[in-house]
């Protein structure tokens, strides 16, 4: 081998490795800045109920609450409107509504979540207001539709990709015995595709809970603590959100900074567990299927 | 002779036909309930910024705090993170997913950078500011600029390119590698002269894709390299800079009394942008499909 294509070679696999340097480092510095946290504020302390670092008290609870609650409403609306469309594009339009939909959910995957907060804060929170009767609009639900719309483009490809990725055998056994276009679908093609619409419901969920801006600007950023269903009408405050509105304003290297560092190791690692989970799920139906075949 | 057991009787009974008939008008009404709000939002803001865009607003500077003028630092701004990302992230993409497709063997080391580049496709872009903040601005000393917001943005668009690449070059025959070889070229030769020329449509829309992303995220940008206002143009990488993202974030809940005429030219000109680059990718993609001779 020549030396020059020996040089290009060794860095391309350099450059190939890459991934793995930048991982580490993205964990290095969070722990850097973030693990003293855990020395300057005791445990007991970050999982108390009350987040108000003027007066340093850092109890995350509360965030974590939010996170969870706008997430979890969140994902109730975008698993179904998600995955019908899904099964609406794949397996049932005609091909001309087809190449009208598809673009239009890519386009909904390309609009910035800034964007989307803006049309919330003008549009959507001032209806929400008027609708519940609710002395502001800027509630978790608020949050949650603007999320379901960033996670839905997600769900819609991968659970499209999951369909289609069951082999029509299956489908041509159905009719034969005499089922219907639904029936097929919903008795055969679903269940046969659950383990790639698992994966597409696991990496909506991390869509939800990384996303940032939207939820800022339309959840109202007080940080209280989840008191059942009321909740999801009233204002919350998320993880995200806490961390983007508030690190422009501490001190480098004071406790609230540290914090600040922590919520985004927490942030790191619930959403270094769900892509994993999710793709070895993935990795197992793709096993799964090959037994089937051979 | 043993009786024939009665069919049971269901107090509502419906066909097969009919249920399939419902089945499919249910999931058309999802579908239309996920595309109508985004066809909607895109309506309505082409609607509201439209009569607001002029050469003025796109070519002066703000004044009266933002509430009126033009948005050119924004835009600038904007044009600047972008060239920052694609200078970064293109050759470092491109080499990795060339590394991935041809070279890398189905080994360990393999599998732990796959898991690395999907983990780095899933951090929340809020943490991704954080380690930005981390790392360039404060650990590399380079200061909230635009450098530092250009790395940042550069290692979240990587995933994108780098899996894409491999797709395209994946996508490639076998065969057209063997006559590479057979002509008596190199590995490398074979690649750039034979491979990567056939795979760069693919290469180019995931590219555009991964910077439409980085151009409208706000949060990586939010503590490395964006700020309120600036009275010049930006003059060196290590300036901050104005974006437009950040700008709408800014204008619709930072700045009272704000104009709602300059919040939906800013808002249709960042969709501009981000819809442009949609409909370039796309417009890539349908060409080299037509033009494939494989």
């Amino acid at each position: 081998m020549k030396r020059s294509e020996k040089i290009i070679t060794n860095t391309v696999k350099i450059a190939g490795s890459s991934s793995i340097l930048f991982i580490l480092l993205i964990f290095v510095f969070l722990v850097r800045e973030g693990l003293p946290a855990l020395g300057e504020v005791s445990l007991k302390d970050l999982f108390s109920l009350r987040w108000y670092p003027i007066e340093d008290l850092f109890g995350l609870l509360p965030l974590i609450s939010g996170s969870l609650v706008v997430t979890f409403t969140s994902i109730l609306i975008a698993v179904p409107l998600g995955i019908g469309t899904a099964i609406y594009i794949g397996e049932i339009a005609p091909k001309n509504v087809k190449e009208i939909l598809k673009p239009t959910v890519e386009i909904m995957a390309g609009i910035p979540s800034v964007v989307l907060g803006f049309i919330g804060i003008q549009a959507l929170s001032p209806f929400l207001r008027e609708f519940f009767n609710l002395p502001t609009g800027l509630t978790a639900l608020s949050g949650s539709i603007l999320l379901a719309m960033i996670a839905i483009p997600s769900i819609v490809s991968i659970a499209e990709d999951a369909l289609y990725a069951v082999p029509s055998s299956y489908r041509d056994a159905s009719y034969a015995l005499g089922a219907t276009k639904w029936q097929t679908i919903w008795g055969v093609v679903l269940p046969a595709a659950r383990n790639g619409l698992m994966t597409a419901v696991m990496l909506g969920i991390g869509r939800s809970l990384g996303e940032t801006m939207a939820v800022m600007m339309v959840t109202g950023n007080a940080a209280t603590t989840f008191s059942g269903l009321k909740s999801v009408i009233m204002p919350v405050r998320t993880m995200t959100a806490t961390i983007a509105s508030e690190m422009g304003e501490v001190a480098s290297g004071s406790v609230h900074y540290h914090v600040l560092f922590f919520i985004g190791i927490i942030l790191f690692i619930f959403s270094l567990v769900i892509n994993i989970s999710s793709t070895s799920v993935q990795g197992k139906s793709k096993q799964e299927k090959g037994q089937v075949i051979s | 002779m043993i009786p024939y057991p009665e069919p049971k009787k269901r107090r509502f009974s419906i066909s097969r036909q009919q249920s399939q008939k419902i089945g499919f008008t249910f999931v058309r009404l999802i579908s239309l309930i996920t595309v109508l709000p985004i066809l909607g939002i895109i309506v309505y803001i082409i609607i509201k910024g439209g009569s607001h865009i002029s050469w003025e607003f796109l070519t002066t500077m703000p004044s009266d705090g933002m509430r009126a003028g033009g948005i050119l630092p924004a835009i600038v701004g904007t044009f600047y993170l972008m060239a920052g990302t694609a200078l970064f992230s293109i050759p470092l993409g491109i080499a990795a997913g060339i590394y991935m497709a041809e070279y890398a063997s189905d080994n360990q080391w393999t599998r732990i950078i796959r898991v690395a580049i999907i983990s780095l496709g899933g951090v929340p872009s809020v943490v991704y500011g954080l380690f930005g903040l981390g790392l360039f601005v404060l650990f590399c000393d380079f200061g909230i600029s635009i450098l530092a917001a250009s790395l940042t943005l550069s290692i979240m668009t990587l995933p994108v390119i780098i899996s894409t690449t491999e797709e395209a070059l994946r996508s490639v025959p076998y065969r057209f590698r063997v006559v590479g070889v057979s002509l008596g070229g190199t590995q490398w030769q074979t690649i750039t002269r034979i491979i990567l020329p056939q795979a760069l449509p693919g290469i180019l829309t995931g590219i555009i894709l991964g910077l439409e992303r980085a151009v409208g995220e706000t949060a990586p940008i939010l503590f490395t390299g964006a700020t309120f206002y600036l009275p010049h143009l930006p003059s060196s990488p290590l300036d901050a800079t104005m974006a437009l993202p950040y700008h709408i974030y800014v204008i619709s809940t930072q700045v009272p009394g704000m104009t709602s005429g300059v919040q939906y030219g800013t808002v249709l000109v960042l969709m501009v942008f981000v819809l442009g680059m949609n409909l370039i990718a796309s417009l890539i993609r349908s060409r080299a499909r037509s033009r494939r001779q494989w």
